[in-house]
């Protein structure tokens, strides 16, 4: 108990002096779990909005592939971006590894299936109700899928946001290809990594009230700014 | 000059699903003008007939061919469905989502909306999120959403079902505009009176067939097959 008191206060005190190091490490973590986030959700979307439109042989089964990869284990993807991007990899020629830009391809790669599952999920009950007023309206593929995101963009949203919870929250991953490099690589889950490892659990803890902080905020700001919960929107 | 896409021939369509016949053998040709109104008891195939001919439904048999390329027929036609479907926008963008579709200005498809929501009676919920009207509102929406295109011809599937009589009215009046204007008109309605005020010409189906096809004077001075007799003088059709 007595730690987890003092993890507050080191925290409140992390924040109320804008202590540089922590400053610095949260803007990083932000850059590369809001770059991810972006980019995956570029990905997912329309492809979880193209998967509700399109009949196609193994569609049930790419779902199913999809949803399992929601699963997958970071550590697994850390060594894979590990060893794409190293040296002797086929991308080493590159200079990626131990860059947040590795840090970024690793949680893209983990945070694509999620978003698009959940996307996915959303689109198809929208589909169920648009299904025969667009067709009846000629519509291309193109212009389904742009107005399934749009429609239910509040809904994608929520996606959106999982991929970011995920992300912001990933340590194994980002640990491996980032290789927690102070002033280079260094964020919030790795920097708490560190602290448990060399026992400032009032620091980690600190750091990891931060971190949830940032995360509740993110998520209010873009619920604001979506106006979700609104009356009658979507 | 523009090719006009009517009349359309339907011959020998048959629609199955699962094994099972929903429609036809189907034959009808659907001439250049007038408001033809397709009648049946509940399960004759009147929305699967709609469906059909507006190609929503795909052919197990059998062709309907527009005197115009099937991709040009498709973008000069509409339907309306008995449960309006509202996209999750205001009632303006609902407006405006088939004008920019076609790739109509913004600015123009804004002045279109305008003028089609005073046409219809919905000036006032113009900035009213479209799933939020009611019952009549929706279907007098999705009216005109589907004529702001102006179609050369339009589907509509019992419009006006679960709507009060002053409602009622002003669909119909709406519909019979567009009909002076030159849009053509399949409506499938079960109110007699309804069809009675409306129709050039009636097609009446039972069991997926079209057992009588006449003008509208004709059906209702004398039906030529019992059943509609039947229908007509207020007996339960089966």
């Amino acid at each position: 108990m007595g730690d987890i008191w003092e993890g507050l206060v080191a925290g409140f005190w992390l924040v109320v002096t804008l202590d540089p190091d922590l400053v610095e490490i949260t803007l990083r973590s932000l850059q590369v779990t809001v770059t991810a986030t972006v980019i995956a959700s570029l990905i997912a979307l329309p492809f979880g909005a193209w998967l509700v439109i399109r009949r196609f042989r193994h569609r049930r089964a790419t779902i199913a592939v999809l949803n399992a990869l929601m699963g997958l284990p970071p550590v697994v993807v850390g060594l894979i971006v590990y060893l794409l991007l190293s040296r002797s990899g086929p991308f080493g020629v590159f200079g990626l590894l131990f860059t947040p830009t590795a840090m970024i391809i690793a949680q893209v790669i983990i945070i694509t299936p999620l978003i698009a599952s959940i996307a996915h999920q959303s689109v198809r009950d929208i589909w169920a109700e648009y299904h025969d007023l667009l067709i009846s309206f000629s519509t291309t593929k193109r212009q389904r899928i742009a107005t399934l995101i749009w429609d239910g963009r509040r809904a994608l949203m929520t996606a959106a946001l999982a991929g970011f919870g995920r992300a912001i929250g990933e340590v194994g991953a980002i640990m491996i290809v980032g290789g927690n490099i102070d002033h280079a690589t260094r964020v919030l889950t790795t920097a708490i990594a560190l602290e448990t490892g060399k026992g400032d659990f009032a620091l980690a803890l600190g750091l990891g009230f931060v971190l949830i902080a940032l995360a509740v905020a993110v998520n209010i700001a873009i619920h604001a700014i979506g106006q979700t919960e609104s009356e009658g929107k979507w | 000059m523009v090719t006009p896409i009517l009349p359309l021939e339907v011959s020998e369509a048959v629609v199955k699903r699962r094994g099972k016949t929903l429609l036809g053998p189907v034959d009808l040709t659907v001439s250049q003008s007038g408001f033809t109104i397709v009648m049946g008891p509940n399960g004759a195939g009147k929305t699967t007939f709609l469906r059909t001919l507006h190609g929503l439904e795909r052919l197990s048999k059998g062709e309907v061919t527009w005197q115009v390329p099937l991709t040009e027929a498709r973008l000069r036609q509409a339907f309306v469905f008995q449960t309006p479907i509202m996209l999750r926008r205001s009632v303006r963008d609902n407006l405006i989502y088939p004008l920019t579709l076609r790739g109509t200005k913004k600015v123009k498809a804004r002045a279109l909306a305008e003028e089609w929501a005073l046409r219809v009676g919905l000036a006032r919920t113009l900035e009213q999120q479209a799933p939020q009207l009611s019952g009549g509102e929706k279907q007098k929406l999705a009216l005109a959403r589907a004529l702001i295109l102006e179609p050369d011809i339009i589907f509509l599937d019992e419009p006006c079902a679960n709507l009060d009589g002053r409602a009622m009215r002003e669909i119909e009046t709406i519909l019979l505009d567009a009909c002076a204007a030159g849009t053509r008109i399949i409506m499938a309605t079960h109110d007699i009176g309804q069809a009675k005020r409306l129709a050039t010409d009636v097609v009446f189906l039972m069991h997926g067939h079209i057992i009588e096809n006449s003008p509208a004077q004709d059906f209702f001075a004398g039906p030529k097959t019992p059943q509609a007799a039947a229908l007509l003088q207020g007996d339960i059709v089966e």
